[in-house]
């Protein structure tokens, strides 16, 4: 119970300092609303490219929103030693991180309806089975987030941060099949796109937009969650070793 | 022992509030903290002095749990924590040298959070803040956010935040650096109250003058190792029927000492750059040193006695001029 009265007060003292900060919000409106303008008029088509597009647009919301805000809640932390107030904190290393990173899985979450709201105004979505949809954008959020505190714990500044994380999203933006299908691309590249969480995490959207997914949905979601265990597995060790000498 | 603090320290037969075994912490070929061994009774307060890099913080962030001992034994109360230091977290309140709540927040906020951290309900923890304010003569500002405060409301807001949970054990680390006067008089006098109330303290500080006023037994630590650990009486004891005299020279003379050492062979001379501290089981007579010096073209700019000290009990044991203390603090208090 102790330790639950800690995780609520850290996840609401970042969504306060962070998550609802006009600048905060104004990228988790601003960065997906460019991103489908960008991409509607990119492909010169009509209303009715609105479906193959919304998978892409709402997956590259969700990583760049989550991995860009980890950077600032955790290494900003690390660096000004608050964070160390946390990991003197009675409360186990894993509830600790989980956390600090609740808000941005919400955030996350929150930034892809953005994109979606705006494609509801815009074409009818009544096709959409919302019920692999939700869990996939969550999911999508989980692996994006630990994807951003996995590289937020390996390095000590806000701008290592961000570059290195600009390392990985840039490339999985380009070889999960978000916008290119995995099939089309050079046969020496499609093994690195079977080991990005994003290509499931693309494959369960395509598949709940309009029904176009390449793999099972089922493995899809369970690829997601190893992915995702993984990573926070992974972010453990390394908080173990580069922050606890 | 100070007065009045013989009713907060417990009585002999209960366990240490803190225990340390041969604890070493080494990173790479570097010995950090090498084999110390220390009790912390229930109740006292234990100062550990030394000089920078001594291996007084990595000592702290050992018992706290930020570092993770190369050897040796950590026990809270009588119970052995080594393996998981996270277990005996809920009896501890950390003070690091770094003020580090969150500037974004107010006062009252940073306090409430940190009360959650350990599993404070918020009516409790309310309470309990809007009470400290009140205490650390920050009631005023409660509402102002941290990153506004000045550096001495900082250290007491983060004192405060430290002892939100009501810790059996507070760890301070160099509490009073980089403050002004009168904010680091009255964080002691917090600190002796805290004490009085029946908190164990562990006092890492730059400040001789300081821990021998507050602390009940102090150990020096010098590159890792504890090379003494007594009480402020005990200690005194060394330097006890000693007469020191300091003498601040026109420039550095290296062969100064050994000179005066030879023609007064009952003093004992000390050089730290151009001050020279010359020691004698008797009283110093200035004047035939002065001439001596006059002879041989030393100019003396300043002489002056030393009171017996800590101090002087910290330059014995340690080799460590006060100088260097000095200028390390000056350079630690320029940088907070």
């Amino acid at each position: 119970m102790k330790a639950w009265i800690a995780f609520g007060q850290i996840f609401w003292k970042d969504v306060r300092t962070y998550y609802l900060k006009p600048p905060n919000v104004s990228w988790g409106l601003l960065f997906p609303l460019a991103w489908t303008g960008m991409f509607f008029i990119k492909s010169g088509s009509g209303l009715e490219t609105i479906p193959a597009l919304l998978p892409g647009v709402v997956a590259i919301s969700i990583l760049f929103g989550t991995t860009s805000l980890l950077a600032v809640t955790v290494t900003f932390e690390k660096r000004g030693r608050s964070f160390e107030r946390l990991l003197l904190a009675p409360i186990p290393l894993e509830l600790l991180m989980l956390a600090k990173t609740a808000g941005a899985i919400l955030f996350g979450v929150a930034n892809a309806f953005v994109p979606i709201l705006l494609a509801a105004l815009l074409t009818n979505l009544g096709g959409v089975a919302w019920t692999s949809l939700i869990p996939g954008i969550v999911l999508i959020a989980v692996a994006s987030t630990f994807l951003g505190l996995f590289v937020a714990v390996a390095v000590k500044e806000v701008f290592e941060a961000q570059t290195l994380s600009n390392f990985f999203r840039f490339p999985m933006v380009f070889l999960c099949g978000l916008f290119f299908p995995i099939a089309q691309l050079p046969g020496w590249l499609r093994p690195l796109s079977y080991v990005l969480p994003l290509t499931y995490g693309a494959d369960i959207l395509h598949g709940a937009v309009r029904r176009a997914n390449t793999l099972p949905l089922a493995l899809d979601f369970l690829l997601v969650v190893v992915f995702c265990g993984t990573l926070f597995f992974l972010t453990l060790v390394n908080v173990k070793r580069k922050w606890i000498l | 022992m100070r007065a009045g603090q013989q009713e907060a320290v417990t009585s002999l037969g209960d366990p240490p509030a803190i225990e340390v075994e041969g604890l070493a912490k080494r990173f790479g070929d570097v010995t950090a903290v090498d084999g110390i061994s220390f009790a912390v009774r229930q109740g006292e307060i234990f100062g550990f002095l030394g000089p920078n890099g001594a291996g007084k913080t990595t000592t702290i962030n050992m018992l706290t749990g930020l570092a993770r001992p190369s050897g040796g034994t950590i026990r809270y109360f009588g119970r052995d924590h080594t393996s998981s230091v996270k277990s005996a977290q809920h009896l501890m309140g950390v003070v690091p040298d770094e003020s580090n709540l969150y500037p974004e927040l107010d006062g009252f906020e940073n306090l409430c959070f940190c009360g959650a951290l350990y599993g404070m309900p918020r009516p409790e923890r309310e309470a309990r803040a809007r009470d400290l304010l009140e205490t650390f003569g920050l009631a005023a500002v409660g509402s102002r956010r941290f990153g506004q405060y000045s550096k001495g409301m900082k250290r007491k807001l983060t004192i405060a935040a430290g002892i939100m949970h009501r810790p059996p054990v507070l760890f301070l680390d160099e509490p009073t650096t980089g403050i002004d006067v009168a904010s680091a008089r009255q964080i002691r006098q917090l600190l002796a109250g805290l004490n009085a109330a029946g908190t164990t303290i562990f006092l890492t500080t730059h400040y001789i003058e300081e821990a021998e006023r507050l602390c009940d037994r102090i150990g020096f630590i010098v590159s890792g190792r504890i090379v003494a650990l007594d009480t402020v009486d005990s200690l005194l004891q060394e330097v006890k029927g000693q007469h020191a005299v300091e003498l601040l020279l026109s420039e550095e003379r290296t062969a100064a000492c050994a000179e005066i050492s030879e023609a007064f062979p009952d003093l004992r001379c000390q050089a730290t750059g151009s001050r020279l501290r010359l020691m004698s089981p008797k009283p110093v007579s200035l004047f035939p040193l002065l001439r001596f010096l006059d002879e041989r073209d030393v100019r003396v700019f300043e002489a002056r006695v030393v009171r017996q000290s800590l101090e002087e009990v910290f330059v014995r044991v340690t080799g460590i001029g006060v100088d260097e203390m000095r200028k390390e603090r000056e350079k630690q208090g320029a940088a907070a």
